[in-house]
Parts: C-alpha cells; sequence; structure tokens
C-alpha cells in the first residue's frame, strides 16, 4: 500500500503502524518560538502538519488604539524583535504616510544603513538557528559572534541591544555618536570572511545540502496563492521585492542606492561564488535556495550599508526631529509594506483626527509564511519538519503580535 | 594473574581476586576515561565554537568540571514518569552500562595485559558491543512516551544495521592476520609503523576509514546522532532520564565511543606497538632480531609505555569523533540507514574480497612487510 | 494601471454591487456589497489586465462610539478592508466590504459575508483572524475556528464594547 504523494522508496523505511497524533509542542528546543505543530504522522513519513499558534498573542493592536502613535513604537519593536528596527521603520513610515511628513536627506540614510544593519542581524539567527535545527553547533556560534558586534554597534546609537524603538516618526531618536560610523565600517570589513566561513560550514556542506536540498518545495504560484514574502518568495524564484517593487514613499528611501534582488532569474543569482555553484540537489523552491536567498542578502545589505555610510556623510543638515508625543492625525487610514528581514511587513493606521488611531493594524510576514507549513510538510518525514520550518524563518513575536 | 594468586590461596579464591582485581582496573580506567571524555568533550566543542569552554572548576582549564558535573547528577531529584514501566525504566541504563563495560574484559591493554585472555576476541567484542542497543530501546519503550519510543526505534535500525558493516571491517584484518586473538594480532603489527595492518595494503588502508565511520554510526554519534537529536525529539529515548540514570547511559556511550576506538587501533594502527621501536632499543621488549628477552621487571615497563601508546591512539580516535560531532550537521534516518545498506556495505564486501585476493596474490606481503608475521 | 481606470472596469462588470468609489483618499478604495465580495475577488484575481494575485492583507474596523469625544462618522458598523496587489502588473487596490456590527440587529449574532479563501489560499488565516478578534463570520470557509485566542476564548476582543472577562480559567482577567 502505498502512501500517496510519498516517495515510495521512503516508505520502505515507515513502521507499519497506525496513524499516530505527534505534538511538537509550544515548548521546543527551537528558538522559534513558542509554537505548536501537531503532526499527524505514519510512522516516519508525516501525512499533516497543523500549526497552532497564539501562545505569544499579547493583542498589541488594542493596544494601538489606546496609546498615540509614537508611543506605540516600543509595540512594535516586540513583533520580530530579531529585526526591531526594520518593524520601527514599517510604523513610521505608514505614519509618516498619513502625515504626509518626508523625514530629511539625513535621516534617510541613517535609516537605510540602520535597517540593513538589522537585516544582516537578522539572517545571521536565521542561518545560526537553521544550522542548529539540523544538529550543526557550530555555525551557530559563529552567527551570534557576529550579532554581538551589531548588538554593540545598535548600543551605541540607541542604548539598547534587542528591542531599540529607534526609528520614530519624523526621523530617529538620536544622531549617531562620534566614531560610529568607522566602527559600523569595521565591523563590515570583519564580517566578511565570516560569510565565507559559514557557507563553508553550512551552504557547501554535503550533509547540509542532503538534509535541505530538495526538501518542502515550494512552487512560485503556491507561494503567491499563500502570500509568502520576503526570502520564501524569492527562494522560489519570484523576483519581487518591495525595495525596489514597492509603495513609492517606501521605495524612495531606496533612491540612488544599487543593490540586487537576490531571485534566481533565468538559471542564475545576481550574486555569484566562483568554484560554488549551486548544487545539482537543490531544486528552486526547496529549504536550500530559501536559506541561500537570505546569505546572500546579507552580502548585499553589506552594500547597501557602505552606500549609506557615504551617502549619510555627505548629506547636509540634521535628521529631523521626532513628532510630538501627543500629535494630532489627521483624518485618514494609510496601509504601507515595508520589505522586513522576514518579508513584507505591513502597518495600517486608520485615525479619526485624534492623536491616538482607531485602529493600528499589523500584517506580519511570517504569519502568512507559516501557514504554508502545512501544504509543504504533507509526505515528508519527521526530520523534515525542522528543516521546512527553519527555512521559513519565523518568528512568533509577529506572527501572534 | 590468577596463577600468580594460586601459588598461595586455593583455585577459587585466586580467580575470584583475580577478576576482581581486574575488575576494579577497568572499572577505574573505563569511568575515568568517560569522564575525562566529558570534559575534553567540552573543552573541543569550545574550542571549535571559538569560546573557551570550562575554565573556573580546578584552576584555569577547568579539569575538574567533570568531577563538578557527576556530582551535579549524582545529586539530582529521581524523577520517573507515571507512564513508565517501573522496573524496565530504571533497568535499561544498567543494562546499557554492562554492555558497554563487558567489552573490555576481552579488550588487551597491552602484551598479556588482558582481564580474559580469549582466543576469539574480536567476535566476543563485537557480540558484547551490540547488546548496547538492547539498553536503549528498553529505556525507550518503558518511558512511556512517543517521543521516547520514536528514538528507541530510530536507535535500534541504526545500530543494529551498522553491526553489519562494522563486523565486516573488522574481519579483514582478522583475515589477513589470520587469528582472531587480540594479543597476537597487536604483536604481529611491532616494530616500525609500516608493520601496522593498515599499512598492509590498500585495501585495508581503505577499511579503515570504512571501520570508523560504521563505527561513529554504531555508537551514535554525529553525524549519525539522531537517537539524541536534540532539536526534533528533545533527546530522543534520553528524554525522560535525568540525574543518575542519564549519566550511567552516558558513561555507557563514551565507554562505547573509547572501546570502538581502542579496537580500531589495536587491529589497524598497530596496537601498543608505536610508530617507533622505542622499547626494544630501550630494551623493555624482546628484540626480535637477537631474541634477547628483557628481565621480567623491564618487561613490566615496556608493557606500560605501550598501554599509554595504545591509550593515546585510542583517546586521538576519540577526539576525532568529538571534532567530526561539533562540525557536521545530522544525517535524517533513511539517508543513515542508505548510507549503511547502499554504501557501507558494498565498500566493506568490496574490501574484503580485495584483501583476500592481495593476500593470496601477495602472500609475503609487498614492500611493507619487513618484521612481524603476515 | 492607475486606479481609475479599476475601479471603472470593475464598475462596468458588477455595476450596483459596486457600492462605492473613494479616489481621494490616500489609498483610493472600491467599496462592494458583502455578498457579492467572492465573485468580484475571483474576477479581480483572474481579469488577465488586473492579475491581483496577491492578497495582502485582511483588516476589520469596528466603529462604534464608546467615548463621548470621539464621534464617528456614518453608523455603527464593521468594514472588512481587503489590500490586493498584482506581481504581474504592480498595482495596488483597496476593496472595502461595510457591515453591519450584528447580524439583523440581535447582538450575538455575527454578521456574514463570504469567504474568499477560494480565491486566495492565505485568506484562510486572515479570515480565521478577523473572525476571532473581530467577530464576523465567513460563509464557506473551511475551517473556522479561533487562530490567535484560545479556543474556548469568549467574545472578540478588538470589537470596541468589548470587556477584557473577569475571569478566564481561573486566572483573573481584571
Amino acid at each position: 500500500m502505498a502512501v500517496e504523494g510519498v516517495d515510495p522508496e521512503l516508505a520502505e523505511f515507515d513502521v507499519r503502524t497506525d496513524e499516530i497524533l505527534v505534538n511538537m509542542g509550544p515548548q521546543h528546543p527551537s528558538t522559534h518560538g513558542v509554537l505548536r505543530v501537531v503532526l499527524r504522522t505514519d510512522g516516519e513519513i508525516v501525512l499533516d502538519a497543523t500549526p497552532h499558534i497564539g501562545y505569544l498573542h499579547r493583542c498589541a493592536e488594542k493596544i494601538g488604539e489606546n496609546v498615540s502613535a509614537r508611543q506605540w513604537i516600543p509595540y512594535t519593536d516586540r513583533m520580530d524583535y530579531l529585526a526591531g528596527m526594520n518593524m520601527n521603520l514599517g510604523w513610521a513610515l505608514c505614519v509618516e504616510k498619513l502625515l504626509k511628513l518626508e523625514a530629511p536627506e539625513k535621516a534617510r540614510h541613517l535609516r537605510v544603513i540602520i535597517v540593513e544593519l538589522n537585516r544582516i542581524a537578522s539572517h545571521l539567527v536565521a542561518a545560526g538557528t537553521y544550522g542548529l535545527d539540523l544538529g550543526s553547533f557550530t555555525p551557530f556560534m559563529y552567527a551570534f559572534r557576529e550579532r554581538e558586534k551589531i548588538y554593540d554597534l545598535f548600543e551605541l546609537v540607541c542604548g539598547a541591544r534587542l528591542t531599540y524603538s529607534y526609528i520614530t516618526i519624523g526621523g530617529a531618536m538620536a544622531d549617531f555618536p562620534a566614531g560610529w560610523l568607522q566602527r559600523c565600517e569595521r565591523f563590515l570589513t570583519e564580517f566578511e570572511p565570516v560569510i565565507d566561513e559559514l557557507h563553508a560550514v553550512l551552504t557547501d556542506n554535503a550533509i547540509f545540502i542532503r538534509r535541505t536540498a530538495g526538501i518542502g518545495v515550494l512552487p512560485p504560484e503556491v507561494a503567491i496563492d499563500y502570500g509568502c514574502t520576503g526570502p520564501v518568495l524569492r527562494g522560489s524564484g519570484v523576483d519581487w521585492d518591495l525595495r525596489r517593487d514597492g509603495d513609492p514613499w517606501y521605495t524612495r528611501m531606496y533612491d540612488g542606492y544599487e543593490f540586487h534582488v537576490i531571485a534566481q532569474t533565468g538559471g542564475r543569482y545576481p550574486i555569484e561564488r566562483p568554484g560554488h555553484p549551486v548544487p545539482a540537489a537543490a531544486v528552486l523552491g526547496d529549504c536550500w535556495h530559501r536559506y541561500y536567498v537570505r546569505m546572500l542578502e546579507c552580502v548585499e545589505s553589506m552594500r547597501l550599508i557602505r552606500q549609506g555610510i557615504e551617502k549619510y556623510s555627505r548629506a547636509p543638515g540634521g535628521i529631523g526631529e521626532p513628532i510630538k508625543l501627543t500629535q494630532k492625525l489627521p483624518k485618514g487610514e494609510v496601509y504601507l509594506e515595508t520589505e522586513a528581514p522576514k518579508g513584507q511587513m505591513g502597518f495600517m493606521i486608520v485615525s479619526d483626527g485624534a492623536a491616538i488611531p482607531w485602529r493600528a493594524r499589523a500584517r506580519s510576514s511570517s504569519f502568512c509564511n507559516l501557514s504554508v507549513l502545512s501544504e509543504l510538510c504533507r509526505g515528508c518525514l519527521i526530520a523534515d519538519v525542522p528543516a521546512v520550518l527553519g527555512s521559513l524563518d519565523i518568528v512568533l513575536g509577529e506572527i501572534d503580535r | 594473574m590468577a596463577d600468580f594468586f594460586a601459588n598461595w590461596l586455593p583455585n577459587w579464591l585466586a580467580l575470584t581476586l583475580a577478576a576482581l582485581v581486574h575488575v576494579t582496573l577497568i572499572l577505574t580506567l573505563a569511568l575515568t576515561a568517560a569522564a575525562a571524555f566529558t570534559w575534553a568533550e567540552r573543552k573541543v566543542a569550545g574550542r571549535i565554537q571559538d569560546r573557551l569552554g570550562p575554565t573556573r572548576v580546578g584552576g584555569r582549564f577547568g579539569w575538574l568540571q567533570a568531577v563538578a558535573d557527576g556530582l551535579k547528577l549524582v545529586s539530582k531529584e529521581d524523577v520517573v514518569p507515571k507512564n513508565a514501566d517501573p522496573l524496565l525504566f530504571r533497568a535499561a541504563p544498567y543494562v546499557s552500562f554492562c554492555a558497554s563495560f563487558c567489552v573490555y574484559l576481552a579488550m588487551p591493554f597491552a602484551n598479556g595485559w588482558v582481564a580474559q585472555p580469549l582466543d576469539i576476541a574480536v567476535f566476543f567484542i563485537l557480540a558484547v558491543a551490540g547488546l548496547e542497543v538492547l539498553g536503549v530501546i528498553l529505556g525507550g519503550y518503558a518511558s512511556g512516551s512517543k517521543w521516547s519510543l520514536f528514538g528507541a526505534m530510530r536507535e535500534a535500525a541504526q545500530v543494529v544495521s551498522y553491526e553489519v558493516p562494522l563486523a565486516l571491517c573488522a574481519v579483514i584484518p582478522v583475515m589477513v592476520a589470520g587469528t582472531m586473538d587480540l594479543v597476537a594480532i597487536g604483536n604481529m603489527q611491532s616494530g616500525w609503523a609500516w608493520n601496522w595492518l593498515i599499512f598492509h595494503d590498500p585495501f585495508l588502508f581503505a577499511t579503515f576509514f570504512v571501520y570508523f565511520t560504521c563505527a561513529v554510526a554504531s555508537v551514535n554519534r554525529a553525524p549519525f546522532d539522531l537517537a539524541e537529536a536534540e532539536s526534533e525529539l528533545v533527546a530522543g529515548f534520553l528524554t525522560e532520564y535525568s540525574g543518575f540514570r542519564w549519566s550511567v547511559f552516558f558513561m555507557a556511550e563514551y565507554a562505547s565511543m573509547f572501546a570502538v576506538s581502542m579496537l580500531a587501533s589495536i587491529l589497524f594502527l598497530g596496537g601498543w606497538n608505536g610508530p617507533l621501536p622505542i622499547t626494544v632499543w630501550l630494551g623493555l621488549a624482546p628484540n626480535p632480531a637477537t631474541g634477547d628477552a628483557p628481565h621480567a621487571l623491564l618487561a613490566y615497563l615496556g608493557n606500560f609505555l605501550g598501554m599509554v601508546n595504545l591509550l593515546t591512539k585510542a583517546t586521538l580516535g576519540v577526539l576525532v569523533m568529538m571534532w567530526a560531532r561539533w562540525t557536521l550537521p545530522r544525517l535524517r534516518i533513511d539517508q543513515v540507514m542508505t548510507m549503511c545498506l547502499k554504501y557501507c556495505i558494498p565498500l566493506a564486501a568490496a574490501m574484503f574480497v580485495g584483501a583476500m585476493v592481495y593476500a593470496y596474490a601477495f602472500p609475503a606481503g609487498l614492500i611493507f612487510r619487513v618484521g612481524g608475521g603476515g | 494601471m492607475e486606479f481609475s481606470e479599476i475601479a471603472k472596469k470593475v464598475s462596468e462588470r458588477f455595476g450596483d454591487q459596486v457600492v462605492g468609489v473613494v479616489a481621494d483618499a490616500i489609498d483610493p478604495w472600491i467599496e462592494v456589497a458583502p455578498p457579492a465580495i467572492a465573485e468580484i475577488a475571483r474576477f479581480l484575481r483572474d481579469e488577465p489586465s488586473l492579475r491581483f494575485q496577491f492578497l495582502h492583507c485582511i483588516t476589520g474596523v469596528d466603529y462604534l462610539q464608546t467615548d463621548p469625544k470621539r464621534k464617528i462618522e456614518g453608523q455603527p458598523r464593521i468594514e472588512l478592508i481587503y489590500h490586493l496587489g498584482s506581481l504581474a502588473h504592480k498595482h495596488r487596490l483597496v476593496v472595502k466590504a461595510v457591515l453591519p456590527r450584528w447580524k439583523d440587529g440581535i447582538e450575538g449574532q455575527l454578521p456574514e459575508i463570504p469567504s474568499v479563501s477560494g480565491v486566495w489560499s492565505t485568506a484562510n488565516w486572515h479570515e480565521r483572524e478577523v473572525y476571532d478578534l473581530m467577530g464576523v463570520r465567513f460563509l464557506g470557509h473551511p475551517d473556522l475556528r479561533r487562530i490567535l485566542c484560545p479556543d474556548d476564548w469568549v467574545g472578540h476582543p478588538l470589537r470596541k464594547d468589548y470587556e477584557m472577562p473577569l475571569e478566564y480559567q481561573g486566572i483573573r482577567g481584571r
């Protein structure tokens, strides 16, 4: 009896029993957060994987109806807490679009530097914990060592290591301290060889490739249908990045910046690594490609930061003033999506003219990325579920809000 | 040693005493080795991960960390899950432990230094080492948890399957040496490094690496450690074990690693005979050229040096296993089984045939057989 | 395509199902009658010149005056806002459907609207969230149950007249 949709070769290895319902409970040694996945398995083969969320639900959207726009910024930090700056930026840009308030040039470049630095930090967590999920303990340490350096940079700029509330409506809370730009440059120089180390230990490692290539293949139409965004979408070959294709209010932040959108078009990635071709076993849309897109995005982010540093140094004026805490917002509703490290993070504000919004909505990328888990896990082995979950790179803070 | 005691004591007492002395020595050695390996594992892991590892307990290198860990584990609360089978759950660690430690009974540490000299030592060791999986299955089943059961089943499949290529690879040097007696195999490789069986022919050279891989798989070390896969099954069959019982399982694992490594050293790497025949030069071992035999006490010293030599080689093997664990990701169960059935067994069989043909074609060896037998 | 063209296309096709077109907001929107939402969604996705294959977000906004100082415009209602995007043509659209706060005015009966999860699979989870937090029933949804709140939670938290329960399974709420 062949199980539907399963490679008959795999079926040889399963223990012929009735279906078992296995719980990968909310407490689990994966650092993705409090997620419960209920697996219906036939031996080792997963027939159905249902994620249950809501363990981290703090109803930030209700709180958004009780505090002013600027007071809600710390709540956005705690959504995708691994990329707090991107969350702050999303909300700040959304409210600025409502206010029709443009942040000054210098603030624009400052934001690019900070946001791309946080993108590198978030992708380091994704890569490190992905290795950890698959049993490779060392790249986790290397990735977090680099993350510590980014934490130090952020601590110098705003005083906090993880939840920043730094980018605010109107600009940023404070300008870079003296010597920060040189320190940032030094970090970038130290970081480049580490990416190669991570490639050697993970990307090009034969066992890693066997664990991730061909697993969890997501066709582009399914990805678009399920609302997947970010590296999950680009890993399936769809050339879509909001920094280039999004709302003009957001894309003008990247005016004058040169960067590649990391997606495999025409069979090739925009960045080639000589001597390390894409492995033959990797199918477009599988876990390996999603992971690889993140690694290449780190390189692109470094490019953006270097351009940002140069533009910031040449920009005249100041970084602007944040709006008053109790500033009244004009009537209207605005929805704006930004390209956060994990995908497209959308914020919506509905205002009736008061200082406190009538409705604040956060649309997170991981919410939609996770919904495709049941599609991807059908027919794979139990050991593949952490591989797929790790490649989706979710964080429960932004799923549950 | 029993004969030594029999000079003064009645036979049965002499035997018992000799057995007790042997067991005490072996337990001391194996337990100390296991404890030292826990420290070494943490240090090696730390250094590979660009950090230091334990540095506080016992001075700058933290070498008393193993003692601290042991004390902590012994003092933990004794937790037995409600669903667990009371007798089997408690017995499982000791089954594993006994299987792991019984291997040392037939393992020679130097020429003539073996607890129980056996003509079929290799066979005995492989057979007893395979019993360890019983403890794992018992532990996984008796824990009363689905996750433990999964881990136990995976491990059972893996270990039992890898017994086959392991045994095949172990048989090849036995065939070339012509005996299963480990003392004889060790003595055969005395002299310079080129007398080692690993250099006897290219097939044995390749066999060593296949053997080592199968050994890593049969003791459940990464990249084959899915039975303890943290990120998937919490800790597999070990999930419900904590405190002293957990430490017994781990002593068993480290003892197995050490034993398998020691077997590799004796079968392939010359055992207690070093790369250089130092003991012959120092007059501590019989000189094959002149036939001089040293004084009994000097022979004892020579044997002691040999034992240190063997233990060093075995330790190096264990360190390589640790290195592999902290560098490589983990293989999935079907990939592990594929590797066993589609790669290791055919390779081992091919090496077997190759070694057989080689021994038939070049009975006196090609270049590398200078001293020693063939 | 510009918003006015899109709005014209949809109005021509669906006539009086398109209840309103607001072009002068920051994010212009089309308002549709709730029973027609699934049909219109399918048209928007499949029409070659529109190709709105990407559903970004479904938001529910509750308009009820609970604070005397903050007046609402219009009647108490729940607005469902659908944000659509097209990867092929790179245009965006906002579609709104206005629902009564309670079905037939009876308190406790949730308002209903056809589900669009047959058109965009991502709507499955978004609609579950709107059901959970705002209390809107989606007809034809394959698996309408709470997603963020626990399964036995009472009430819909994001409604303006929601009160935190005094106790939940023995834990004090306030």
